[in-house]
C-alpha cells in the first residue's frame, strides 16, 4: 500500500514528506491566512470606532463588524492553520503517510463552505449577534448552519490526525515515543473533539430554535454549554502554540527539550484541566454555586497554569542549552543576546512566549479569581487579556511557525527578507500595545462590546475618568501598528507562496537559515544538561510579577468595596 | 553484567517488553486512553456537574 504513496525528502530535514499531506497544509494554510487577512480588517475597524476621537463605524455596523472579527480570526483563521498543523505534526514529523487525504479534504471543504456561509449571514447585517450568539439573540438559520459545518469539517480534521498516529504506529515510520511536538499536537486534537462535540451539543438545538422548530433555549444551559466549546477552543490554542514553541527552538536551535517527562506531564494538565477553566465565563452567574466555579477555575485551573508555566521555563530553557553548547556561555544572558533576532521565526515565538506569559497568563489568572473577576468582568479587561494569549501568543506563533514552513513546505524561497525581519516586532508590540491599554481601560470600568463610551444619548448621563478615554486612543494607535504588522505577514506569505523562486526537490532554502540539526523535531530526547541560569532569572522575574499583580488587584477590590 | 555482558539495567530498560515501560509512560503513549480522559474529565466536573445546578434553581410561576 505505502508504495503507492508520492514522497518526497526533505533536503533540509531528510524527513520523508507525503505530498497528499504537503497539498493539504498548504490549502489550509492559505485559507487562514485569507481569513486572517479578513477578520483583522474588521478588527481594525472595531479598534478605530472605539478610539474616541475617530469612532469610525455607526452602532448597527459597529457590532456587524464585531461578530465578523471574532469568528474570521478567532475561528477560521485559527482552526484552519490548526487543521495544517495537525498534518504537519502526524503525517510529516512522524515520516508517515497521511490517513485518509480524501476525508481531509472532505474536511477542508466543509470548513471553507461553513465559513462562508456564515460570513455571508453576517453580512447581510441580521445576525449581529458576537461570535458567542447568547439566546435569546437569535442570528438567522445560515449562521448556524455555517459554524455547525465548520465544525464538523475540523472534526474530521481532527479523525484524520489520530487515523494517522494509528497507522504511523502500524507501520513502525517511527520508534518509541512520539516526539513533543506531536505530542503537543495530540493535546491539540484531544481538546479539540471534547470542543466540537460541545458546540455540537448546543449550536444544534439553536439551529432549530431559529428555525422556529424549538420553542425556548435555557439562557443559562446555552452559556454552559457554548462555553464548553468557546473556553476549550482557546486550550487547542494554547496547546498548538505550545508545540510551535518547541518545534521552532527545535528547529532553529536543534534544541531537545530539558525534559521531555515533564513537559509531556505538562501537556497531560492540559488535558485533563484546561477545559475545566470554562467556567471563569460563568463566574457572575448567580444560578451556579461557588463551589461549582472555585473547583473549576481555581483548583483545576492552577494545575493547567502550571502546566504552562512548565513549558515557559522548558522553552527558553531549551534554548538556553542549545545555545551555550554552542560556546555562547559568557554570563548570564550571551546566549539570549546573541539569538538570531532578525530571523522572524524565532523573534516571533520568543515575543509570542513572553507576551502570551507575562501579559496573556498573568492577567488570565487575576481574572479567573472568582472574587477579582468582579471587577473585570464584561469589561475591555477581557478582550485585553485574550489579545495576549490568542493574538500575541498563538497568532503570532503561528506567524513565526510560517516563515519556517513556507521554505519547507510550500518549496518557495521567503520574499521580502527585510520586511519579514521586522515584521513579528511591529505586529507584536502593536498587539502587546492594544493589549495593555484595553486592559487598562478596562481596570477604569470601560465595557466590552460597546458602541458609545460618551453616552451621548442616555438619559442617565455617565462619564469615565478621561484617562479610560487616553487609553481608547492609545489602544487605537496600537491597533494600526498591529494591523499594519498582519498585513505585512500576509504580503509576505502571499507573495513568496505564489511568486517567491520555486525549489527544486533537492535544493535548500537559503533563509531562514534551518540547521541540519533541525531533526531534533521529529525525535524523541530530552538535553543532556540543566544548567540554565538565565531562564532561572527570568522565571524569578515573571513571579515577582505575577505575585505583586495578584495583590495589587485585591487591593484594588477591597477599595472599590470598602466594607466597613 | 550478567553472562550476556550486557549491563543489568539496559537489559531491563529492553523497551520490547511490554512490561517494563513504566506506568506512566504507557499512559503517554496511549492516545486514546489519553483522549477517554480529556473529554471525560471536563464534562463530569464542568457540564454535568453545571448542569445539576441549573435543573436545581427553583423555576418562579
Ligand atoms: C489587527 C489586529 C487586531 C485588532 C486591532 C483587534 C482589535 C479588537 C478590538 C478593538 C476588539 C473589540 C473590543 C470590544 O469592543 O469589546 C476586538 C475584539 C475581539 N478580537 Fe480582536 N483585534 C485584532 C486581532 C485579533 C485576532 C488575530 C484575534 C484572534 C485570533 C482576535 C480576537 C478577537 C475576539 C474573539 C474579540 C471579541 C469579539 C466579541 O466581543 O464578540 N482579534 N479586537
Ligand atoms: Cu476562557
Amino acid at each position: 500500500m505505502s508504495s503507492l504513496i508520492d514522497y518526497r525528502t526533505c533536503p533540509t530535514t531528510g524527513l520523508k514528506v507525503d505530498r497528499a499531506a504537503e497539498k493539504l497544509i498548504k490549502a489550509n494554510a492559505v485559507a487562514a491566512i485569507v481569513f486572517l487577512a479578513i477578520g483583522g480588517l474588521f478588527g481594525l475597524l472595531v479598534a478605530l470606532t472605539r478610539w474616541p476621537a475617530v469612532h469610525f463605524l455607526p452602532a448597527d455596523m459597529f457590532y456587524l463588524a464585531l461578530t465578523a472579527h471574532g469568528l474570521d480570526v478567532l475561528l477560521v483563521w485559527i482552526i484552519f492553520f490548526e487543521m495544517a498543523l495537525l498534518y504537519f505534526a502526524s503525517a510529516i514529523l512522524l515520516n508517515s503517510r497521511l490517513a485518509g487525504p480524501k476525508w481531509a479534504w472532505t474536511g477542508f471543504g466543509l470548513m471553507l463552505v461553513g465559513a462562508l456561509i456564515t460570513n455571508v449571514a453576517v453580512l447581510q447585517g441580521k445576525s449581529s449577534v458576537m461570535f458567542t450568539s447568547y439566546v435569546p439573540m437569535m442570528a438567522e438559520p445560515p449562521f448556524y448552519v455555517g459554524i455547525i459545518l465548520f465544525a464538523v469539517g475540523a472534526l474530521i480534521g481532527c479523525c484524520v490526525f489520530f487515523g494517522t498516529l494509528v497507522l504511523a504506529k502500524r507501520e513502525k515510520t517511527y520508534e518509541g515515543s512520539i516526539p513533543l511536538v506531536t505530542f503537543g499536537a495530540l493535546t491539540a486534537a484531544i481538546i479539540a473533539v471534547f470542543t466540537l462535540a460541545s458546540g455540537a451539543i448546543i449550536l444544534i438545538p439553536t439551529l432549530l430554535w431559529s428555525l422556529g422548530l424549538v420553542s425556548h433555549i435555557d439562557p443559562l444551559v446555552y452559556k454552559t454549554i457554548w462555553w464548553a466549546m468557546g473556553h476549550s477552543s482557546q486550550q487547542i490554542n494554547v496547546s498548538a502554540h505550545v508545540a510551535v514553541w518547541y518545534a521552532i527552538a527545535a528547529m532553529v536551535f536543534g534544541a531537545k527539550p530539558l525534559s521531555e517527562k515533564i513537559s509531556r506531564m505538562a501537556f497531560l494538565m492540559y488535558i485533563l484541566f484546561l477545559q475545566l477553566a470554562s467556567a471563569h465565563h460563568l463566574l457572575v452567574e448567580p444560578g451556579m454555586s461557588s463551589e461549582w466555579k472555585i473547583f473549576n477555575t481555581s483548583y483545576a485551573m492552577y494545575l493547567a497554569v502550571l502546566g504552562s508555566m512548565i513549558h515557559g521555563m522548558s522553552v527558553p530553557g531549551a534554548i538556553e542549552v542549545a545555545q551555550r553548547s554552542r560556546g555562547l556561555t559568557k554570563g548570564m544572558f550571551e546566549w539570549l543576546r546573541k539569538a538570531p533576532w532578525g530571523n522572524p521565526a524565532f523573534a516571533g515565538m520568543f515575543m509570542s512566549l513572553v507576551f502570551f506569559g507575562f501579559l496573556g497568563g498573568i492577567s488570565g489568572v487575576v481574572m479567573g479569581t472568582e472574587q477579582i473577576n468582579l471587577i473585570m468582568h464584561n469589561t475591555l479587561y477581557v478582550p485585553g487579556h485574550f489579545h495576549a494569549t490568542v493574538v500575541a501568543g498563538t497568532t503570532l506563533a503561528f506567524m513565526a511557525i510560517t516563515y519556517i514552513l513556507v521554505p519547507l513546505i510550500f518549496r518557495r524561497e521567503l520574499m521580502m527578507k527585510k520586511l519579514a525581519m521586522w515584521q513579528p516586532y511591529v505586529f507584536g508590540i502593536g498587539v502587546a500595545g492594544i493589549s495593555v491599554f484595553m486592559m487598562g481601560a478596562g481596570t477604569l470600568g470601560v465595557s466590552r462590546r460597546h458602541w458609545d463610551m460618551t453616552f451621548a444619548d442616555a438619559i442617565l448621563p455617565f462619564d469615565y475618568p478621561s484617562a479610560a478615554f487616553l487609553m481608547m486612543g492609545l489602544n487605537g494607535i496600537f491597533a494600526v501598528m498591529a494591523a499594519v504588522g498582519g498585513l505585512m505577514y500576509v504580503v509576505i506569505v502571499v507573495g513568496s507562496v505564489f511568486f517567491g523562486k520555486k525549489l527544486t526537490d533537492d535544493e535548500k532554502p537559503s533563509y531562514p537559515e534551518v540547521p541540519p540539526e533541525s531533526a531534533a523535531v521529529s525525535h524523541y530526547g530530552s538535553s543532556e544538561s540543566l544548567k540554565i541560569p538565565g531562564t532561572a532569572f527570568l522565571v524569578g522575574i515573571f513571579f515577582t510579577a505575577f505575585v505583586l499583580y495578584y495583590f495589587v488587584n485585591w487591593k484594588y477590590l477591597s477599595e472599590i468595596w470598602p466594607l466597613s | 553484567m550478567n553472562e550476556n555482558n550486557i549491563p543489568d539495567d539496559a537489559a531491563s530498560s529492553d523497551s520490547s517488553d511490554p512490561e517494563q515501560i513504566p506506568l506512566m509512560q504507557r499512559i503517554l503513549d496511549n492516545p486514546f486512553l489519553l483522549l477517554v480522559l480529556g473529554i471525560a474529565v471536563p464534562a463530569v466536573f464542568y457540564i454535568i456537574w453545571g448542569i445539576i445546578e441549573i435543573t436545581q434553581i427553583p423555576i418562579a410561576d
